[in-house]
């Protein structure tokens, strides 16, 4: 199954080595990972998708937090959440054949960032399939395309959840708490 | 930390020192008192710097020495080891001594120098990614390249290495780090407190569900592991056993956890587990796996293991729980913890139909025994492992390689106290033996400690021999001579069809080569000869090696080939030629 993992990890060098590593001795191939700066200062947040099975996603939890840069992490799995992936399509359309690209973009609700004479640059942000979607019609058009760049999945559970990173950071001054964990993450469900 | 030099140490007021100086003091501060290492340029501040401190510096003949020294002497000692190396090929040669380490979750830290912070990455003399190479087998590595930052790194690398599940950590300083300086402030360098592992969870159910399961099960067996010493859980594992009279099987990194005498101790599990011991597990009702991993080697085929148990299990590590044995009851933390909390819940069972059910299934173990075989002139392993066993009253620490010595000395020398077998359990390091006893006898300098090592192992890292001279220590030395790689030869003999392909050995005369180092040593041929021999090797003033040239084609019985069931065993030959097949 799809896995979705969200880590707070340190902003330090080799962190991202340390996270990677972990997948690839299990041989587990990323399909997407997106790093960013989070909420907390000297935190960031990463969003790892893989496949694997089901049981696997305990392991890999486990494992995750067995990393002393890595300060909380969240299996999302089938959980209610939002997700997004922005994705930068650049075609090839001249003139003549740059009104069906715009029509497209219309309907898909996506946007023209950058227009040149011989292609034109579209922003689209949304679930992976409506992208997927966009490219399908794009390369079923006239207008070739020449190169995309996707974010990879950024995704947040749905409702009054909070990081929990704050309770995670506040273990560290107390070592007697034990921490209260919901399989895994402190979070507070919908 | 304790001894006075310490304290005074710590007493001193915040100073500025150098780098250099500073991994010494810190090393002083957490109480190091011995390390093990091997100078070269990148590390040579820190080296020049050393004559200051109150800390004993054992010069190896090999980094992977330095590695298992530190090693040996946290696996004698319950302390942090530490070892030392320069950086590129000094820094790699640690990594088999790291990956040892990692593997059976022992505490070691090992400090490497590398180039100065200017060249890094520039494939510069001697530059290695050591920290990327050994990302893997440590808890957690660092790459320091400045002063300031050298005491805090020691001081958290120190707490990572022991808390909770431990192991090993690296520390790479710079060589510039190392000569800069910083100000010096050993309380202020301290770590936050270790973070709990968030998954750790042993919920009152679980206690409840665990004590139910223990009071109903008809043929409960508890599986004793290496967690048992790591957390000093000893006491707690033996009241539990005594309280609901219970058996015990150990593995093989937990020999010494629970008293090998002890009426409730079945003996060794697994691939060379003895049978009656991998049947009653087979046969149990439940099993309470205290601190082990059920690693392959004691599981056999997972399919077929165990089925009719129901299982406990209680670790420190989450990521061990259900990794490879699916458990009804996980109770996820420090063990002697959870047991304190478990045993209030446990009250006195009667176990003793299951007790002589497991009796039963010895049959005729003892007659196929070796070692009551009559003498028929042969040499047996056995018979050494067994009259070293007898003479030093098991009271040794006895240091193994890897092999079928291994196997022959936790079948034949029956362990009272924890930290006196000391093995690579999860490596299987061939050479860890002489340098690990080595460190092992810093560790602990008024134990008797003996090497059983076997004629291959023994030559991976035998210029540590040298060392031992040096640093003139008495280390018995049991080399377990049968010209062969004895384990790979016995794969070879049930598996390959007796394609003895690069197994035979032609080896130097270990007693000469003893002899230049200094080292007394005799070779045995006989069994009559073996008692005589091992007393003469305790009485000499210094080390002693004793060259024990047994069966050429013996192997280790019991065995559950990899990948059969825990009961499918390979039985030792009857009849009163050992070698002869049945």
């Amino acid at each position: 199954m799809l896995h979705t993992f969200v880590a707070y990890v340190e902003d330090l060098p080799g962190v991202l080595t340390r996270v990677a590593s972990l997948f690839r001795r299990l041989n587990i191939n990323i399909h997407s990972l997106t790093v960013g700066r989070s909420e907390q200062a000297g935190l960031s947040r990463m969003t790892v998708v893989c496949e694997a099975s089901a049981e696997a996603g305990h392991r890999i939890q486990a494992s995750l937090y067995k990393l002393e840069n890595v300060v909380e992490v969240d299996d999302i799995a089938q959980a209610p959440s939002v997700t997004r992936e922005l994705a930068l399509i650049k075609v090839a359309a001249t003139p003549r054949t740059r009104s069906q690209v715009f029509e497209l973009v219309e309907v898909f609700r996506a946007r023209i960032v950058d227009l040149a004479p011989e292609s034109l640059t579209i922003e689209m942000t949304g679930v992976e399939s409506k992208i997927e979607g966009l490219i399908q019609v794009l390369n079923e058009g006239e207008g070739r395309i020449l190169e995309i760049c996707r974010s990879g999945k950024l995704t947040m559970r749905r409702g009054h959840h909070t990081s929990g990173v704050l309770k995670a950071m506040s273990v560290g001054a107390d070592e007697s708490a034990e921490v209260p964990a919901e399989d895994g993450a402190a979070v507070e469900q919908e | 930390m304790g001894t006075d030099a310490n304290t005074q140490a710590l007493n001193h007021p915040p100073a500025r020192l150098t780098g250099a100086e500073i991994v010494w003091a810190t090393l002083v501060g957490e109480g190091v008192t011995d390390v093990f290492g091997y100078p070269g340029g990148a590390i040579l501040p820190v080296y020049d710097a050393l004559r200051k401190f109150p800390i004993h510096h054992t010069l190896v003949r090999h980094e992977q020495g330095a590695a298992h020294m530190a090693d040996g002497y946290s696996r004698a000692s319950g302390k942090v080891g530490v070892a030392i190396a320069t950086s590129g090929p000094g820094a790699t040669n640690l990594v088999t001594g790291i990956a040892t380490a990692m593997l059976d979750s022992i505490p070691i830290v090992c400090i490497t120098g590398n180039v100065s912070s200017k060249v890094l990455g520039s494939d510069a003399f001697q530059e290695v990614d050591i920290t990327g190479i050994t990302l893997p087998v440590t808890k957690h590595n660092f790459l320091i390249s400045r002063a300031e930052d050298i005491a805090p790194a020691i001081r958290y690398a120190f707490q990572i290495a022991k808390s909770a599940r431990p192991g090993p950590v690296l520390v790479d300083i710079t060589k510039d780090a190392q000569q800069a300086t910083a100000i010096f402030d050993f309380e202020a360098a301290k770590p936050r407190p270790h973070r709990i592992h968030p998954m750790r969870k042993v919920e009152e159910s679980g206690l409840a569900h665990a004590a139910e399961l223990i009071k109903n099960a008809k043929r409960p067996v508890i599986l004793a592991g290496h967690g048992i010493i790591e957390s000093g859980a000893m006491e707690q594992v033996r009241t539990l056993a005594e309280r609901a009279q219970i058996p015990v099987a150990l593995t093989l990194l937990g020999l010494g956890a629970f008293p090998a005498s002890h009426a409730l101790n079945l003996g060794m599990m697994g691939m060379h587990g003895e049978s009656w011991v991998n049947h009653a597990i087979q046969d149990a009702d439940l099993l309470i796996a205290c601190g082990m991993r059920f690693d392959d080697r004691v599981t056999g085929s997972v399919a077929t293991y165990a089925t009719k148990a129901k299982k406990i299990h209680i670790e420190v590590d989450p990521a061990e729980v259900n990794k490879i044995i699916k458990v009804d009851v996980p109770l996820i933390g420090d063990l002697r913890e959870v047991l304190e909390a478990l045993l209030p819940r446990i009250s006195s069972r009667d176990g003793a139909a299951w007790l002589k059910t497991i009796d039963g299934f010895k049959g005729d173990s003892a007659v196929r025994d070796i070692k009551n075989l009559p003498d028929l002139g042969h040499l047996y392993a056995a018979h050494v492992i067994h009259d070293i066993w007898r003479i030093t009253g098991g009271n040794a620490i006895i240091v193994t390689d890897v092999g079928q010595h291994q196997m022959w000395e936790a079948q034949y020398y029956h362990h009272e106290q924890p930290r006196t077998l000391i093995t690579s359990g999860g490596l299987g390091t061939m050479g860890f033996s002489l340098p690990a006893a080595i460190g092992a006898k810093f560790a602990c300098p008024e134990k008797e400690v003996w090497v059983i090592v076997g004629d291959g192992g023994f030559q991976m890292t035998a210029g540590e021999l040298a060392t031992i001279a040096q640093e003139g220590i008495k280390i018995n030395i049991a080399v377990i001579n049968n010209g062969y790689l004895g384990m790979v030869r016995q794969w070879q003999e049930f598996f390959y069809e007796r394609n003895y392909e690069s197994t035979p050995m032609v080896s130097p005369d270990f007693v000469k080569l003893a002899d230049a180092h200094g080292i007394a040593g005799l070779t045995v041929r006989t069994r009559g000869e073996v008692a005589e021999a091992v007393n003469t090797a305790r009485s000499a003033p210094g080390a002693f090696l004793l060259n024990f040239k047994v069966e050429k084609e013996d192997s280790v019985y019991p065995m559950v080939s990899a990948g059969s069931a825990l009961h499918e065993m390979i039985r030792r030959p009857g009849g009163n030629d050992p070698l002869e097949e049945s």
